[in-house]
């Protein structure tokens, strides 16, 4: 396309071209450079030392952290809640969000209704909803302890188990950001055709098939969409813990995030925080692309 | 049978309209009564009572970390449109192994958890003298949400048609001209679904705050709510009052564009 300039005319193009390009990169290269690259590497440099956090003096200690960190118990129910929280979300978020969808893609009064209600939630800090549920889940005056004296039941102390708790958080973040996932269904749903739809039934071709083998298929997009973000938004979970629990009773809740975020703000052990930050952003990273990697093989091209 | 499922579904969505906003009830019911009223938070009072909502506001900092909390959503905002929609032009137009390199980068940067970095990242923050400066927590949370922006711009850019570009480059228009005067113009639903799924994730951020605005005059929301539920945890009437406020501009904005919102989040993510 470019038209017919002397030989030194175009050079001269060309460079301004290049300079040009560089300069609307230049601002995203910088910021990532400084916020983000220089960070990671220090943040490996970090990792090798007994830092505190903010004294002048420290030494240098070798592979200790990461010794430490593989028999660190607290560190170990860190990651197995922070799995439960990033594994369970995805699984519980995309078949409920995806019931959801199929049944507000109805037309029916209220539907609209049901729509906003569902994601509202959505929109709202989950700092702040993890508050809000700790007047559900209080043991004396808590909405659901009422229920239970209501029903004849005993009042439960409901974060008090670690189990529970942990379940709970997972429940909690799932009915707070189910709505996201729906919503990215029912987009989904728009895409199929109809008609696909209409030959099927004339074909005879039962309800389950036609979601098995039409729906589910043609949902693969907005599948791995939602797998991807549910998954990376778990592992990452921080705010609604924070809230919740604090990590407590004892360790028994906190994720990794939260784990770092004591290790640094409360112990003061700067190192062995960056340690654990080097671990799960390698855990995260290596999920994701696993995952995504083995959802995009069974992809269908349509 | 299919008519009485059709007779169910009306009570079935009522039924989870109620459930998911629950939480939000019993929060308004906590925030409306007075503390020595005892009666279940199912039941919301009969009378009218906003002291709570009065206490919330004159006797802690949330008016002022409102006024916090826009100014640094709104900046952030206006980075991440300008940076995100000036850097992912040349991205979605041409097509280089540095090109493909850096969109992996991108990628690798959205994955990046926020704690992962959080000890170097406060230490590099120091050293800036970025510690409880509004310029610094905005260029942080620039950088960390302009993935998302530069991504979602690209998508958008490479979905226009190119001829009106090569037909600039043949007047001769360099790549600036041509973004400003013919890219630039075409990019405002996308501009809105970044302002409004970045904003809200701005203004809802707790993380960043929470390590570089530590003094109580450069507060945000979240961090006051939180101070509010972990200092007062007595008066549970003022801190429920202060997250009812805080909901509030939220639902308002959601409710004004719940178009946008929509769009904003599914466009791109199931093509």
């Amino acid at each position: 396309m470019r038209s017919n300039v002397s030989v030194g005319g175009l050079n001269r193009s060309r460079l301004a071209d290049r300079l040009q390009i560089a300069a609307m990169y230049a601002p995203a290269v910088v910021l990532f450079g400084l916020f983000v690259f220089y960070p990671l590497i220090s943040g490996v440099r970090i990792s090798f030392t007994d830092w505190n956090g903010y004294s002048q003096n420290y030494s240098f200690i070798g592979w200790d952290n990461y010794r430490k960190l593989f028999s660190d118990s607290n560190i170990r129910t860190a990651f197995v809640n922070t799995i439960i929280y990033g594994v369970g979300s995805a699984v519980i978020q995309n078949v409920w969000g995806l019931l959801y969808a199929l049944l507000l893609n109805r037309k029916f009064a209220g539907r609209t209704l049901a729509r906003a209600a569902i994601y509202l939630p959505v929109m709202i800090s989950g700092l702040i909803m993890g508050y809000i549920w700790y007047f559900m889940l209080q043991y004396s005056g808590g909405a659901l302890n009422d229920l239970m004296l209501a029903l004849g039941l005993a009042r439960v102390d409901w974060l008090a188990d670690p189990r529970r708790a942990v379940g709970l958080i997972l429940f909690i973040t799932s009915l707070q950001y189910v709505g996201q996932a729906m919503v990215i269904y029912l987009a989904g749903l728009q895409t199929i055709p109809q008609t696909y739809y209409e030959a099927a039934e004339m074909d005879g071709v039962r309800v389950w098939s036609r979601f098995r083998h039409i729906t589910l298929p043609l949902l693969a997009p907005a599948i791995i969409t939602n797998a991807t973000l549910k998954l990376i938004g778990g592992l990452q979970l921080f705010d609604l813990v924070m809230a919740l629990t604090g990590g407590g009773p004892g360790f028994s809740t906190h994720s990794v995030s939260t784990m770092i975020n004591y290790l640094y703000f409360t112990s003061q052990n700067a190192g062995y925080s960056a340690t654990l930050g080097i671990a799960l952003f390698l855990t995260i990273m290596a999920i994701t692309i696993a995952v995504n990697r083995f959802l995009r093989k069974r992809e269908v091209e349509h | 049978m299919s008519r009485i499922r059709k007779l169910a579904l009306p009570p079935l969505g009522l039924a989870l309209a109620v459930i998911h906003l629950l939480p939000l009830y019993i929060a308004a019911s906590v925030a409306f009564k007075r503390t020595t009223d005892l009666s279940s938070r199912w039941r919301l009072p009969d009378y009218v009572y906003l002291d709570h909502f009065k206490s919330a506001l004159l006797e802690s900092n949330l008016p002022r970390a409102f006024g916090n909390t826009l100014v640094l959503t709104v900046s952030t905002a206006v980075l991440l449109v300008v940076i995100g929609s000036v850097s992912a032009y040349p991205l979605a137009r041409i097509h280089s192994r540095l090109n493909r390199l850096w969109m992996n980068v991108i990628l690798g940067v959205m994955m990046v958890p926020t704690l992962s970095v959080i000890v170097p990242l406060y230490a590099v923050m120091r050293d800036f003298g970025a510690i409880n400066a509004n310029w610094g927590i905005v260029l942080v949370l620039t950088t960390y949400n302009l993935p998302l922006s530069i991504f979602l711009y690209a998508n958008f850019i490479r979905t226009i048609p190119r001829e009106l570009d090569e037909a600039a480059k043949v007047d001769g228009c360099g790549h600036f001209r041509l973004f400003y005067s013919i890219v630039l113009p075409q990019l405002k639903p996308v501009t809105a679904a970044v302002l409004i799924l970045k904003g809200l994730k701005v203004w809802n951020d707790y993380e960043f705050p929470l390590y570089f605005l530590q003094k109580p005059h450069n507060q945000t929301v979240t961090l006051a709510i939180s101070r509010f539920f972990s200092d007062t945890s007595s008066d549970f009437g003022s801190a429920s009052a202060a997250a009812v406020m805080a909901v509030i501009p939220v639902t308002v904005a959601f409710l004004a564009l719940q178009k946008y919102f929509i769009s904003g989040l599914t466009d791109g993510a199931v093509k």
